[in-house]
C-alpha cells in the first residue's frame, strides 16, 4: 500500500516536472522563433531593398518609402535601353556565351576525370586530388598577372576564348570533385551485374552510370553556370572592351559618382543579373549544397 | 580494351600459357591506363592554363618588368631584387598585417554567427525554420558583383537606407578605412553565412539523438550538452568550414575593389588581393607584382594544408 502510494506520488512528481519542462521548452521556443523572424528579416533585407528600389518611381527613392506604392517598370526600361548604359544585350550575349561554353566543355572533361577518382584506384591519385583541391585554394587575385601576361602573348586578351579557357580551368575542380561524389554513391554490383549479363564496360557505363549520374550532371553543370555567370575579377582584366565585356562588369560599371549615380536603374539592373542566378540556384542548392565538405563529418 | 571478358577468357585457357600471359599483360596495361587517359584531359587543361602560368609567375618574379617591358614582350633578370624591394617595402608589411586582422575578425565573424544561426535553425518551429531557410538560400545565390550594388546603395551617404534606419544624418560609411574594410566585412560575412549555416545544420542533423538524451538524463545543463557531445561531433566540418573561410577572405578582391570604389584604392586601405592587382596594373609593376603573388600564394599553401590533407583522406577511401 504505501509503496504503491509512493510510486503514484512518484508518477505525480515526474508528470508535474515533465508538464513544467515542456511548459518552459515551450516558452523557449517562442523565444527562439520571434529570434528567428528577426533574424530572416535582417538577412533578406538587402535583397529586398534592391527589388523595392528598383520598382519604385524617383520620388519615392529620394522620400525613403518602404515600399514601392507606384510601381513602375521604369528602370528596368532605362537599365536595358538607357543611352546612359549601353551595351547590356551585349553583355548579357558575351556572358551566354562564355558560360555556355564553358558549362559543355568541363562537364565532358570533369565526368571522365570524375569516373577515373571514383572507379580506379591508382599511382598518383593522390597527386591528382592535392592538384584538384589546390587549385580551388589559389587566390585569384595572385593570378592574374601571369593569366593576363599569357593570354597577351597569345593574342586572347580581349577574346571570349581566352575567359572560356581560364574559367574552365577554375571551375574544372569543382565539378570533378563534385560528380566524384555522384559517382561514388553508385554501387559497383550494378555495372558489374550488368557486365554480368553480357554488356561491355562501355555499354554498362552508358546504360547503368549515365543514367543514375544524369541528376549529378545537371546539378554539377549549373553551379558551373552559376560560378562563370558571376565571375568577375578574370572578366575584369581580360575583357578590357565594352563591346566584349559580361554581365558582371558591365554591372560593376553601372555605379556614377555617389551624387550622380541612377539608384533605380542599378537596383534594376542589379535585379536583372540576378534573376536567372537565383532561379538556377534555387533548383539544385539541396543537391550540391555539401560538395565541398563532402564527407567532412565522417571522414 | 575489354578487361574482365579477357579475365574470363584466362580462366577458359588456363592450359595454354604463353597465350594466357600475352593476354593478361596487355589486359592489365590497358586498365592500367584507364584511369590515367581518363584525367589526362582534365590535367592538360589545368596545364595549359594555370601550370604554364604559374611556371611563368615564379620565373617573372626574378625579372624587371614595366611597362616598357611589357611591350618588347621580354623582361629583363634582376634576381631576388623584386622580393627585395618588396620586403623592404612598409606597404607590403601594413597591408599584410591589414589584411590578417581583417581576415581574422571576418572569419571569426563569420564561423560565430554561422554557429550560433545552425543551433538557432534547431530550436525554432517549422513555421519560422522554411523562411529561414529559404532566405539563407536566397542571400546565397546573390552574385557578389549584385550583393556589393546593393550594399553600395544601402551605405550611401545621401539616401542610403541605414543611416535612414539608425537615424545618422549624411554618415558617410566610406569615411575612414576602419569604416570602409567594416563595411567590406559586412557585405562579406552577409554573404558567406549561408553556406556556413546550412553545413553546420546538416553537421547538427547528425549528431544522434540518443547522444543527447543521454547526456540530458544524467543532467547535463544545456552548455555541457553542446560543449561535449554536440561540438566534438561537428568539429571536423567546423574545421573545414574555418580552413576554407580563412582561405578565401585572405585573398578577397571583388567586394573591397568594388565596394569601396576602383578610384579610392590606396596604400591605407589595401588588402592583399587588391594590392597585388594594383601593383601590377595601376603602378605597370608586373615584376614586384609576381613577386607579391608568390609570396601570397606561399602564405595561403601554408593556411591550406590542413583542409588539403583532409580532402584527400576523403578521396583516398
Amino acid at each position: 500500500m504505501s509503496v504503491g502510494a509512493a510510486a503514484a506520488s512518484r508518477a505525480g512528481r515526474r508528470a508535474e516536472r515533465s508538464r513544467r519542462t515542456r511548459r518552459r521548452k515551450l516558452a523557449g521556443r517562442t523565444g527562439w522563433n520571434i529570434v528567428g523572424i528577426a533574424v530572416t528579416v535582417v538577412l533578406v533585407f538587402p535583397v529586398f531593398w534592391m527589388i523595392s528600389t528598383a520598382f519604385k518611381s524617383d520620388d519615392e527613392i529620394l522620400s525613403g518609402s518602404w515600399l514601392p506604392l507606384h510601381p513602375t517598370l521604369q528602370h528596368f526600361r532605362s537599365a536595358i535601353a538607357g543611352t546612359d548604359h549601353p551595351y547590356f544585350w551585349d553583355s548579357v550575349l558575351n556572358s551566354l556565351f562564355v558560360v555556355g561554353v564553358t558549362v559543355a566543355l568541363s562537364m565532358v572533361l570533369a565526368f571522365f576525370a570524375a569516373v577515373a577518382l571514383a572507379k580506379y584506384r591508382f599511382t598518383g591519385l593522390k597527386f591528382f586530388i592535392v592538384v584538384m583541391i589546390g587549385i580551388q585554394m589559389l587566390p585569384q587575385a595572385g593570378l592574374i598577372i601571369p593569366l593576363y601576361l599569357v593570354l597577351r602573348q597569345y593574342g586572347m586578351v580581349g577574346t571570349l576564348t581566352g575567359v572560356v579557357v581560364t574559367y574552365m580551368t577554375f571551375v574544372l575542380p569543382f565539378a570533378v570533385w563534385t560528380l566524384r561524389g555522384f559517382i561514388v554513391g553508385i554501387p559497383r554490383e550494378l555495372e558489374e551485374a550488368a557486365m554480368v549479363d553480357g554488356s561491355s564496360r562501355v555499354g554498362a557505363f552508358v546504360r547503368i552510370l549515365l543514367p543514375l549520374v544524369a541528376p549529378g550532371l545537371v546539378a554539377t553543370s549549373v553551379f558551373v553556370f552559376i560560378t562563370s555567370w558571376n565571375e568577375f575579377i578574370f572578366a575584369n582584366v581580360l575583357l578590357n572592351n565594352h563591346a566584349k565585356q559580361t554581365i558582371t562588369v558591365w554591372l560593376s560599371y553601372f555605379t556614377g559618382t555617389s551624387r550622380n549615380t541612377d539608384w533605380g536603374a542599378l537596383m534594376a539592373a542589379s535585379t536583372l543579373t540576378a534573376i536567372p542566378v537565383v532561379a538556377f540556384f534555387i533548383l539544385v542548392q539541396r543537391k550540391i549544397a555539401f560538395g565541398l565538405t563532402a564527407g567532412a563529418v565522417k571522414g | 580494351m575489354t578487361s574482365l571478358p579477357a579475365d574470363t577468357q584466362i580462366a577458359a585457357e588456363s592450359s595454354f600459357r604463353p597465350a594466357r600471359r600475352r593476354r593478361l599483360t596487355r589486359a592489365r596495361l590497358g586498365r592500367y591506363a584507364i584511369p590515367y587517359l581518363l584525367i589526362l584531359p582534365v590535367l592538360a587543361a589545368i596545364g595549359a592554363v594555370l601550370g604554364y602560368p604559374v611556371g611563368y609567375l615564379i620565373n617573372l618574379s626574378f625579372q624587371r618588368y614595366g611597362l616598357p617591358e611589357l611591350i618588347q614582350h621580354t623582361g629583363e633578370y634582376i634576381g631576388l631584387h623584386n622580393y627585395y624591394l618588396v620586403l623592404h617595402d612598409s606597404v607590403f608589411w601594413n597591408t599584410l598585417e591589414r589584411t590578417i586582422v581583417f581576415t581574422a575578425a571576418n572569419v571569426g565573424l563569420t564561423m560565430g554567427l554561422g554557429t550560433l544561426l545552425a543551433l538557432l535553425l534547431v530550436r525554432v518551429s517549422t513555421w519560422v525554420r522554411i523562411p529561414l531557410t529559404a532566405g539563407l538560400v536566397l542571400v546565397w545565390s546573390m552574385p557578389v558583383v549584385v550583393a556589393v550594388q546593393v550594399w553600395y546603395w544601402m551605405t550611401n551617404f545621401e539616401n542610403g537606407v541605414l543611416n535612414a534606419i539608425f537615424h545618422l544624418g549624411q554618415h558617410d560609411w566610406y569615411a575612414s578605412t576602419f569604416s570602409q574594410l567594416g563595411v567590406v566585412t559586412a557585405l562579406i560575412v552577409w554573404g558567406a553565412l549561408p553556406f556556413v549555416v546550412i553545413t553546420l545544420y546538416a553537421g547538427l542533423a547528425q549528431v544522434p539523438h540518443e547522444l543527447v538524451e543521454a547526456a540530458e538524463i544524467d543532467g547535463a545543463r544545456p552548455w555541457r550538452v553542446l560543449k561535449d557531445v554536440t561540438f566534438p561531433i561537428l568539429k571536423p566540418i567546423f574545421l573545414v568550414l574555418t580552413s576554407l573561410s580563412i582561405i578565401w577572405d585572405f585573398g578577397v578582391f571583388t567586394q573591397p575593389y568594388l565596394l569601396i570604389g576602383r578610384e579610392h584604392q590606396y596604400a591605407s586601405n589595401y588588402l592583399m588581393g587588391v594590392y597585388v592587382y594594383i601593383k601590377a596594373y595601376s603602378d605597370n609593376d608586373y615584376g614586384q607584382g609576381a613577386a607579391i603573388s608568390i609570396l601570397m600564394l606561399l602564405i595561403v599553401a601554408i593556411l591550406s594544408v590542413f583542409y588539403v590533407r583532409k580532402m584527400v583522406r576523403i578521396g583516398d577511401t
